[in-house]
């Protein structure tokens, strides 16, 4: 999902369930068996290798991109169609899409957190 | 990948069948590459999990593809809403959750869904068949459909499930297809006891091992000495699809695409077997509790929602007894399997003892609870996965017997002979 994004990263390895993990009212990430619980998401370059288990993630993506406390985009080491799905009803509805960069496994890896990153309108991630 | 879309595909794209199947199919076009494929196929049913109120966003995409005229192409039933529609007073929902809740349901039932407002369809007359093509929300309902009926639907978001039902189209990929459902991962069940195997408290714990150690892939696990039950298999599928994103796995000589190893695996290669120990499940039991004291304040059942089987198991637990008066007791199920249970007697010891019956929804899924509740306990490897994080409470996994003793002592207990050992 093409588009423009900057912020600070915020990285795990472990892959998260928008439903029952993400505050869509504060971008708090609220798993508590995740390793990224308590930490505020709303605005950063979100890191995560992949969506796991519910259904619902895209739909509390969507209510958190209407309540402006959405990521400002997200990076993933796989296609993910929970959160690409996310974006594209975005667009349709609030003209909000935002990017989301597969990257290779290997890349991935070396995303950790608190960097400063872009993600250009080509699809590349730079990280500063 | 150059889009291949058939003359059907370019009339829904066009508008040629009206503005709301464009809007689905434009959105299902957008996806097509995400789904690594360049065509679209036929589907013959849906199960919708778009019903699930999440806030405005979602009754505003509802409302836009009703106020454009959406139908359904295929037959599709609902999942859980975000209200009990009949009974969301009986408890602490906020009334304008409540109203905004009830317009969705009401669009979608506007585009001529069939209104089971169900987690667990396949408990239902509306149960699809092997082989069957479908298009499926709701994670357990994945897992289930595509394990335990051998029918095929990929994982399908909330927002793109009626998409597909619309136009009866969706990308021709994964599970859909021979090759998409090959197992990726052996287990080998070993020293696993047999009583273990018979106890209702293996199943969802089985489940959230899948999700933890085999995520995203389709696990094969050898070794059942026993034949699961249907409610078995359910909390497995649960298990699975909560703790990972498990939306097939094959049982070896219990499920429908597993006769042996070989088919699991396509008859292609068999990777070497993973052993799966008591360790193994040990983790996973520790896992899917978070409380550390006895206190209780609500146990609560039916995720997925209760089956006609699970009311006849809890009956003779709670006929003739009274649950502690600070405890809580509640049962989530389908208007269907109440009407059921109720037509044969197996509501009434339970509302002697003191549970309560909530339909449509459950309490991860609407704003039901009081503020009060802090510390649940319940056999769901679902609700014990979800809870902590949705509802800010601490939970205890236990089997369906634990939960009663609890509810009537009031204290957290567990018989935990068989984990032990």
């Amino acid at each position: 999902m093409a588009g423009l994004a900057e912020g600070r990263t915020l990285a795990s390895s472990e892959p998260l369930s928008f439903w029952g993990g993400y505050d869509q009212k504060t971008g708090e990430i609220i798993d508590r068996r995740h390793p990224l619980s308590g930490e505020i998401s709303a605005g950063r370059i979100l890191v995560l290798p992949y969506t796991r288990g519910s259904s619902t993630s895209t739909a509390i993506l969507l209510e958190s991109v209407r309540a402006g406390v959405a990521p400002a985009g997200l990076v993933t080491d796989r296609a993910d169609v929970f959160l690409a799905l996310a974006s594209v009803v975005a667009g349709e509805m609030y003209e909000a899409s935002f990017p989301i960069l597969a990257v290779s496994r290997e890349g991935f890896e070396t995303i950790s957190s608190g960097s400063h990153a872009r993600i250009t309108e080509d699809g590349r991630l730079i990280l500063d | 990948m150059t889009p291949k879309l058939t003359p059907k595909d370019l009339a829904l794209l066009n508008g040629e069948e009206g503005p709301a199947a464009k809007m689905a199919m434009s959105i299902l076009n957008r996806m097509l590459p995400v789904f690594g494929v360049n065509r679209f196929m036929d589907i013959e049913a849906a199960h919708i999990d778009s019903t699930v109120y999440m806030g405005v966003a979602t009754m505003e995409y509802a409302e836009r593809l009703a106020s454009l005229g959406a139908k359904v192409a295929v037959p599709s039933t609902l999942n859980v809403a975000g209200v009990d529609e009949h009974g969301w007073q009986d408890w602490d929902v906020p009334g304008d959750v409540a109203a905004n809740a009830i317009r969705q349901m009401k669009a979608y039932e506007s585009m001529g869904c069939i209104q089971t407002w169900t987690c667990a369809p396949y408990q239902t007359e509306h149960r699809p068949h092997f082989g069957q093509q479908i298009a499926a929300g709701e994670s357990n309902v994945i897992g289930f459909y595509n394990s335990v009926i051998g029918a095929r639907t990929e994982r399908y978001p909330d927002l793109l499930d009626i998409c597909a039902a619309i136009t009866g189209r969706v990308p021709a990929a994964g599970l859909h297809l021979d090759e998409g459902r090959k197992g990726t991962k052996l287990f080998r069940m070993t020293g696993i006891p047999k009583a273990l195997q018979e106890d209702d408290s293996f199943y969802p714990v089985l489940g959230h091992f899948l999700g933890r150690k085999a995520s995203d892939g389709i696990p094969v696990v050898e070794g059942m000495e026993v034949s699961p039950n249907e409610d078995q298999l359910k909390a497995v599928c649960a298990g699975g699809a909560s703790a990972g994103a498990i939306a097939l796995f094959h049982l070896v000589g219990v499920t429908p695409e597993a006769a042996t190893v070989s088919d699991a695996f396509g008859g292609g290669a068999v990777p070497p077997a993973v052993p799966l120990v008591m360790e193994d499940l040990r983790e996973a039991y520790a896992e899917l509790s978070t409380a550390d004291g006895q206190e209780l304040d609500l146990v609560v059942l039916g995720s997925p929602h209760f089956s006609i089987n699970e009311f006849k198991a809890l009956a003779p637990l709670v006929t003739g007894r009274k649950k502690h008066p600070d405890v809580d007791f509640l049962v989530t199920c389908s208007r269907a399997v109440r009407m059921i249970a109720e037509h044969v007697g197996l509501l009434e010891p339970l509302r002697q003892f003191g549970g309560r019956i909530t339909v449509d929804t459950c309490p991860l899924t609407s704003p039901m609870l009081p503020d009060r509740i802090k510390h649940l306990m319940t056999n769901s490897a679902k609700y014990a996965y979800y809870s902590p994080g949705l509802l800010g409470v601490d939970v205890t996994y236990g089997r369906l017997s634990d939960c009663v003793e609890s509810a009537v002592s009031g204290r957290v207990g567990r018989d935990e002979g068989l984990w032990v050992l």
